[in-house]
Parts: structure tokens; sequence; C-alpha cells
């Protein structure tokens, strides 16, 4: 009983910690997305309301060229992490338990225990070696280090949801003589896919918006939205950066936004 | 192995676990069920009759033993291979399905024609009554409805064989009578063989041909509803179906005497040792004292409507349980502390194994 009466929002200063905190989140995005609108170069003095930063991004062929890619290495590497995170996700969920679980799932979630740049590095090195040995160059690198990488969010939604799945559904189904491929594709696929979208949603996204890896793995020439932003800085700043952000922004807000539903609405 | 036999269990063990830790959930279990009758397994949790069920259905393979179906081994087939079909007692129905996309699912897996299927799921959901159901989502329907579409499901492949998994635990006690109705019903109609697996021993009595009383992964006493309750075979049967009072004591010829001194009749007992019988309390007959063949002294009584239950003591301590039948007045004629003299008549007293 005691404990139905407690509520953390009668603690003293609980309101300003918590404005302060979202200030802290959100208000550098605010200014961020402000300042893409000013028609001043300078983010010192405020000019007027105007959209020539977004028309100048627009028009600039090498942020085309570089969201054009983007969106390439994210779709491809989304799709990929997804297939194999489901996979895994089956092969750590529909069996027996066995010796080593956890230390699979470990391994499985590499990507969010090693630092990004151990791996960019290592990457870096095993790429260029294949690189030299074979000749082959391309994009190919770039999609399979995103691919890797967006393994474990792709793979968590997808786990959380057969491990939220009743299995009785699936031995109803064995009993009305679905084979066991039939069974998976009757009836854990369907039931899975809210789980396999929000897992390619959040794999896409992580890709969009990495840099790390992409700057050490790329090849002249094969800069993404978030590399070209970087190779920006060494140069004036414009706020036309703030416009590629804020569109950068808004194609995740919107990601996240679906995923959010997709998952709440099956749960 | 007769022709009538539908499923031949035989000598099956079912362990689960290794080694020393092995438990076994099934001790060497032997039934036949008949062709078309309406075969239970009664016995509380944990006495291997869900895992008798699932080893029939192919979920789980035994330990050792033989499983037949109409003679032929299907010990080692897997559940898509059996002529078999389950409604469980989470209903497991699919939830991105319609009604009808649910009970079509098994037809469909067995690769008949569109039209056929179409045409059986119709029949299907007009026999449970759920024809006007057939677009709605199952999360639209209630717990009753969900149970018919589950029936309607496992009886649409027509099944040589029905396996029930404890359906009606999850409905309340009106629509859990009407389901028994219902399932009589349908078992009747379609004169496929039901197994049924329950812990309620009135579901087990009012619906079953036959009931199979199991405790300890063991069968313990296979009959009908009147064997089982007449003659129980032994002490755990007589306690689990309906109420007993237990008196032990001496075999004397034709009598047993108990340690008050007194006898009861027991037709056709031999002498020797010490046995156990079971009397039903609503086979007592009080009357006055010195009129009967044991003496007690009324303790309480408490009234239930119909009857009214009477608790004894002997006069050595044993305590016994009377159900008399209220009469009209509601008054049962006694009093709490008077002394009356027990009467049985012969067939009343069973002898049970301990």
């Amino acid at each position: 009983m005691a404990r139905s009466g407690f509520s953390v929002s009668r603690l003293p200063g609980f309101a300003t910690i918590a404005v302060l905190a979202f200030l802290a989140l959100y208000l550098p995005i605010l200014t961020l997305v402000v300042f893409s609108f000013n028609s001043e170069v300078t983010m010192g003095n405020w000019g007027e309301f105007s959209l020539v930063w977004y028309q100048k991004a627009w028009a600039n062929a090498e942020v085309k060229d570089a969201t054009l890619r983007s969106l390439t290495i994210a779709s491809l590497a989304a799709v990929m992490s997804t297939v194999l995170a489901t996979m895994a996700a089956l092969g750590t969920t529909r069996r027996a338990a066995f010796k080593g679980q956890t230390l699979i799932y470990v391994m499985i979630n590499q990507p969010l225990m090693v630092p990004e740049i151990v791996t960019a590095v290592a990457l870096m090195i095993v790429f260029g070696m294949i690189r030299t040995l074979t000749g082959i160059h391309g994009l190919g690198y770039l999609i399979l280090a995103h691919a890797a990488f967006c393994i474990p969010f792709a793979y968590l939604p997808i786990r959380a949801r057969l491990e939220g799945m009743d299995l009785t559904l699936e031995t109803a189904a064995a009993d009305l003589y679905a084979s066991p491929w039939m069974t998976f594709r009757r009836v854990t696929l369907p039931l899975l896919m809210p789980g396999i979208i929000a897992g390619a949603m959040l794999a896409f996204v992580v890709s969009l918006d990495d840099v790390v890896i992409t700057e050490f793995v790329k090849s002249a020439g094969q800069d993404t939205l978030p590399t070209y932003m970087l190779g920006q800085l060494r140069r004036q700043m414009t706020p036309e950066i703030n416009a590629i952000s804020t569109g950068l922004l808004l194609i995740t807000v919107l990601m996240l936004t679906a995923f959010f539903l997709l998952t709440r609405k099956n749960d | 192995m007769g022709a009538d036999i539908a499923i031949s269990v035989q000598n099956v063990v079912k362990a689960f676990g290794q080694g020393a830790a092995a438990v076994r959930a099934l001790d060497d279990v032997s039934v036949d069920i008949r062709k078309g009758e309406f075969f239970t397994l009664l016995g509380p949790s944990g006495c291997g009759k869900t895992t008798l069920l699932r080893l029939i259905a192919g979920f789980e393979m035994p330990t050792g033993g033989v499983i037949l179906l109409d003679g032929a081994d299907i010990t080692n087939l897997p559940p898509n291979k059996r002529p078999v079909n389950t409604v469980f007692q989470s209903y497991a129905l699919f939830p991105h399905l319609t009604v009808a996309q649910n009970v079509a699912f098994g037809l469909q897996m067995l690769g008949q024609p569109a039209a056929k299927v179409k045409a059986r799921t119709d029949e299907m959901l007009a026999l449970v009554k759920l024809d006007t159901f057939a677009n709605r989502k199952v999360s639209q329907l209630s717990g009753g409805q969900q149970q018919r579409v589950a029936l309607a499901r496992a009886l649409a492949p027509a099944p040589k064989v029905l396996l029930l998994d404890e359906p009606l635990s999850a409905l309340d006690l009106k629509l859990r009578q009407a389901m028994q109705i219902e399932l009589k019903r349908l078992q009747t109609e379609t004169g496929i063989t039901f197994v049924f697996v329950t812990h309620d021993q009135e579901e087990a009595l009012t619906m079953s041909d036959r009931i199979a009383v199991m405790s300890n992964g063991n069968i313990q006493q296979v009959g009908t509803a009147k064997d089982i309750y007449i003659h129980p075979k032994n002490r755990f049967v007589a306690n689990f179906i309906g109420e007993s009072n237990f008196l032990t004591g001496e075999a004397a010829d034709g009598a047993l005497k108990l340690a008050t001194g007194e006898t009861i009749r027991v037709v056709g007992l031999k002498a020797g040792g010490k046995i156990t019988v079971v009397v039903r309390p609503e086979q007592l007959r009080l009357g006055a004292e010195n009129d009967g063949d044991l003496k007690a002294k009324v303790r309480t009584l408490v009234y239930f409507g119909t009857d009214t239950h009477c608790y004894l003591s002997l006069s050595d301590g044993t305590e016994i349980v009377a159900r008399l039948q209220s009469p009209a007045s509601g008054e049962a004629g006694l009093a709490e502390g008077q002394l009356v003299g027990i009467r049985f008549a012969d067939s009343s007293v069973q002898v049970v194994e301990d």
C-alpha cells in the first residue's frame, strides 16, 4: 500500500530537473533546425525566414550523390542484416536450450560491445587486403560493413517478438498437418512480420547515420551523407549543413515513429 | 489387437531430464481406446495425463513403448503426419487469420482443393453454430466462441481421433456446462473418437463413455463412470472420484472387524489380514442408537440445500461423513451431540487396495 502512494513526481526538484534534461536534449537540435531557415550565412545574426539553404542543398550535386549512396547502402544493409538477424533470432529461440547460449547471444551482439573505432580499423585493414588481392573495388565493402554492424539492431526487436510469441501456435500448425516449412511460412513469419519490419527500420536508421566505420572503409568518391557533412567542416560552415541535418532528422523521426507504432500495436 | 481399437498405448514410458535427475512423467502405461468412444484421462495436475495426450499427438516422443493408431505404429511419426487433431487448453487460434481461415488451415495443409476446403469450412462453422462469424478476427470473439472455433478447426480435417487438453478450464461455470453438452453432441454427431483430458471429476463423469484415472504417471483404473464410482479399485481412485469414507480393520469371513470391536458385513470377504473398505457418504443410513452396525456421535451438521452433511465420529474417534437427503421441512431430525446407529447396505461396502 505504501508503495502505491509513492510517486517520483512528488520529489523536490523533479519538474526542474526534467525540464533541464529535456532542454539539454532538444535545445541544440531546435537551434540547428531554426538556423536552417536563416537567410544569413553566419550563425551570429538572423536575417529573415528563408528556404535558400534547402534549395542550395537540393541543387548541390555532391549532396545528391552522397544522399543517393547513403540510401542505397542503408537499404541494402538493412535487408541483409534483417535476413541474417531473423535467422539468428530463430536459431536462438526456436530450439532447446543449449550450452553456451549466452555466449552466442553476446557474440551476435558484437557490434554493441566492441568499440566501433576498433571494428572500423579492423575492417579497413581486412578490406584493404582483399582489395589488393582481388582488385575488386566498389560499394560492396561499405554495404557489407554496414550490414554487419546493423545486425544487433535488427536482431533485438525480432528476438523480442519471437520470445513473446505463443509456441503453442506453431505446435497447433504442426498438429494441423503443416510441415515445418509451412508452419514457418504460414504462422511464424506472418506473426513475426511486425518485428522484422521494426528491425529493418532500426537497421536502416543506424546505417544512415554511421560516420566512423564508413569514414575508415570508404574509398575515394564514396562519401555518404554523414561523411560528406564531416568533410564540409574543414571548409567554411554554411547553414546548408543545417538544412541537410534537418532533412536527415526528418527521415529518422519518420522511421522511428513507424517503428514505435509497429511495435506498440502488436505487443 | 481388436479392429475396434482406435488408439493402443503399449508400455509407454516418458522420462524428462537425464540420468539420476530424470523424472518419469509416464511409467509403463498401457491402455486401449476404442473407436468412437468418449475417453477421458482424469487425474490431478502432474499425474501424466497431458503428457500421454501429447505423446498421442506427437508433440513429444516416448522414452519407451509403442503407440498404435488403427493398428499402425505411429510412435515416431511427427505431428503433421498423424491423422489426429488437438483442441488446446489455450485454444491456440491463429491471431492473424479470420475464423474461417483458422478452420480451413488443416484442410489447406492437407492439399485439398479450394472448393472442397470452402464447403467443409462452412459445414464445420455451421456445426459449431458460428456461420455468421466466418470473417471475424478471432480476437473479436468471446472465450466460448473461440473455444468453438478451436473445435471446428480440429474437427474439419475429420481426424481419426480428436484430442482435447482441458479445453473447458478457461470458461466460467455456466458456459462450461453448456460446452459439456455441446461436446457430447459433437462427439455423437461426428462419431469421432474423443480423448479428453481433465482434472475435473464432474466433467469426466458426465461426458465420458470410459474414464482412465491417473496418478503418479500410472493409470490407476479404467472403466465407465459407474464402474469407477461404485467399484473404485484403490484408495486413490475412491478419494479422487467423489467423497469417500475409509474404514480399516481385520478381515473375517464375511465381515470386517473394526478397532472399535464392532463388525460390518462384507459379502464374500475371506478371513486374513488388514483390509480397507470404502463407503460413499450418500450410502449411509442413520437410525436409532441401537439400530445399526456401528454406533456414532453426531459432531457437526452442515445444511447444503439438496442434502445435509452429517459429520460423525465412531467410538474410537474415526471420522465418518454421511450425506442425508434434506426432507421438505429442511430439518434432518438430528442434533449435534446425539448418538446414532449407522447402517450399511451390503452392496455399499467395497474393499479397496490401499
